[in-house]
């Protein structure tokens, strides 16, 4: 039984981060329509700039430092991803093509200038000395980064709940999902909120981006590219622009992934395939997504 | 004194031409009708005025060229429109849906609700489950919200019931009191009860512009809108 709530628990933590990733690629694309791969970029600036803001300006690690590399991951990841759309992408809306190929190359372009700047090796990210404790529930040890990246996808999602339900910008969002040109014939500037959108996505890839150097074990330029495929398995499976959606398929993509590689080694991929396979078969639209017209 | 002037307005989607150069102007303080059989380019002049079609041609809006603006500049600067089809957003409720058409400080709920008091009595309930009529009043409040220039008006009976029709119908005949109005609107009778000039057009040019009074020739009725004064 310790065993299974330990799978369980640590199955939520990968679905946390695995939202943390999702998030910002369901609402890009659900608001914009704009098919973007360079989020994975925005995960590895904003770890890059955890890592450097904590060995450059930390020598000792502390729960502050910490905390702070996880805040400057964020706003880095938010900032660049902000850099991104209006150089870039505020110039390709509805060429989805383009904005494909374009956003391949930042993601290839920042790959290469983050590995020229940092190196191409694995760099440690400074973790404080609980990262490796566990706490016990009930009779099983969970690992407490774990319930670290829980924590800080609820406080995430909390935000994006709040900022979408009772912000005005969040019911310009929310409408412009549905209709963006409707949005702007009530006098609505609508790339104010493109450029809100991809701050946001940035801001939790960033956050993401950090949190997962240390589940991983160091941040490399090109680290990103596995949890970029994740993400876009959720956004399907949860469907797009749906950010409940997103959680639930995060959950459930993490969860069975644990459960599946350590009853059956190995095929934790080949579940995760399947679940999206039935997903396209059976709900195109995804758990939560609305069928587009 | 015009409160819209058109000056050969084109518009080209792949090659097509769907308006040919056409002109007109909206006198201030009245009810222009824009009208024609379908598919001769009367919904894409209004969407080519308010910036959605890109277009070329000369747009001016109480005297100030508005030709090269983005959409919601053009409606800023106070052109209120209700589009066909209502377009309301149907995952938001009702507050949210008017809420979110606020563009002055003391937006005119008063005139909203006075018109549409069902609405306020829906204020919580999502857009997508109202009733056709009912998704037309919130298109039609939430253009009423703001002090406009002019409204732009698509098609607003289309496809209503006739006691709703009647409805919106008296609505916008209260509206057109005191707001300027282009009004596209299959409806003839409506058109007779508002409207105080016409602009009829043909395969995307004007072919006729002058008083609703022309409405009351059969010939003329029949002739560009291919229906009879007697079936309206």
């Amino acid at each position: 039984m310790d065993t299974f709530i330990l799978i369980g628990i640590t199955g939520i933590g990968l679905g946390a981060l695995y939202f943390l990733v999702a998030c910002g690629l369901s609402l890009i694309y659900g608001l914009m329509g704009v098919l973007n791969f360079a989020h994975g970029a925005f995960l590895s600036v904003g770890a890059f700039a955890g890592y450097w803001f904590a060995v450059k300006l930390f020598p000792v690690t502390t729960n502050l430092s910490f905390a702070l590399s996880i805040i400057v991951g964020g706003i880095a990841g938010g900032l660049f991803a902000l850099l991104v759309e209006q150089l870039v992408i505020k110039r390709l809306y509805n060429r989805h093509i383009d904005q494909a190929l374009v956003t391949v190359g930042v993601s290839l372009v920042a790959a290469a200038m983050l590995g020229g700047w940092f190196g191409h090796d694995p760099l440690l990210l400074p973790t404080p000395i609980w990262w490796y404790n566990a706490i016990q529930i009930g009779d099983a040890f969970i690992p407490v980064d774990r319930l670290l990246y829980i924590g800080v996808s609820l406080i995430m999602l909390i935000l994006f709940v709040v900022i979408l339900r009772f912000t005005r910008i969040g019911l310009v969002i929310r409408a412009g999902v549905e209709n963006r040109t409707m949005v702007q014939a009530l006098g609505i500037n609508v790339k104010l909120a493109f450029s809100t959108v991809f701050f946001l996505g940035g801001l939790a890839a960033g956050i993401g981006g950090v949190l997962i150097a240390g589940y991983s074990g160091g941040v490399s330029p090109y680290f990103s590219g596995t949890w970029l495929i994740y993400g876009f398995i959720v956004v399907v499976v949860g469907g797009m622009g749906s950010l409940g959606g997103s959680a639930l398929a995060a959950l459930l993509i993490g969860i069975s992934r644990q459960y599946v590689n350590y009853y059956a080694p190995g095929l934790g991929d080949f579940v995760v395939v399947i679940l999206l396979a039935l997903v396209l078969i059976f709900r195109p639209q995804g758990l939560l997504g609305k069928v587009s017209h | 004194m015009s409160a819209l002037s058109i000056s050969d307005l084109r518009v080209e989607f792949s090659g097509s031409q769907i308006l040919k150069g056409v002109s007109f102007d909206v006198r201030a303080n009245s009810v222009t009708a824009l009208l024609g059989r379908n598919g001769v380019g009367k919904s894409s002049t209004l969407k080519a005025i308010l910036g959605i079609y890109p277009h070329a041609g000369k747009i001016e809006l109480g005297g100030e060229d508005i030709s090269r603006e983005q959409t919601y500049r053009i409606v800023q600067k106070g052109i209120g429109y209700i589009p066909e089809d209502r377009e309301i957003f149907a995952s938001l409720s009702v507050k949210e849906n008017l809420s979110l058409a606020e563009l002055d400080d003391a937006p005119n709920y008063e005139l909203a609700y006075s018109l549409f008091p069902e609405l306020k009595e829906r204020a919580n309930q999502r857009a997508g489950t109202l009733s056709g009529g009912q998704q037309q009043m919130v298109a039609i409040a939430r253009a009423l919200l703001n002090k406009s220039q002019i409204l732009l008006v698509d098609e607003p009976t289309k496809g209503l019931a006739p006691r709703l029709v009647t409805e919106v119908a008296d609505a916008l005949a209260s509206v057109a009191i005191k707001t300027t109005m282009l009004i596209v609107e299959q409806n003839l009778a409506l058109v007779r009860r508002i409207a105080k000039d016409i602009v009829v057009m043909d395969q995307g040019t004007v072919v006729f512009s002058g008083g609703i009074e022309n409405l009351n020739d059969d010939d003329f009725v029949h002739r560009h809108l291919g229906v009879s004064v007697k079936g309206h």
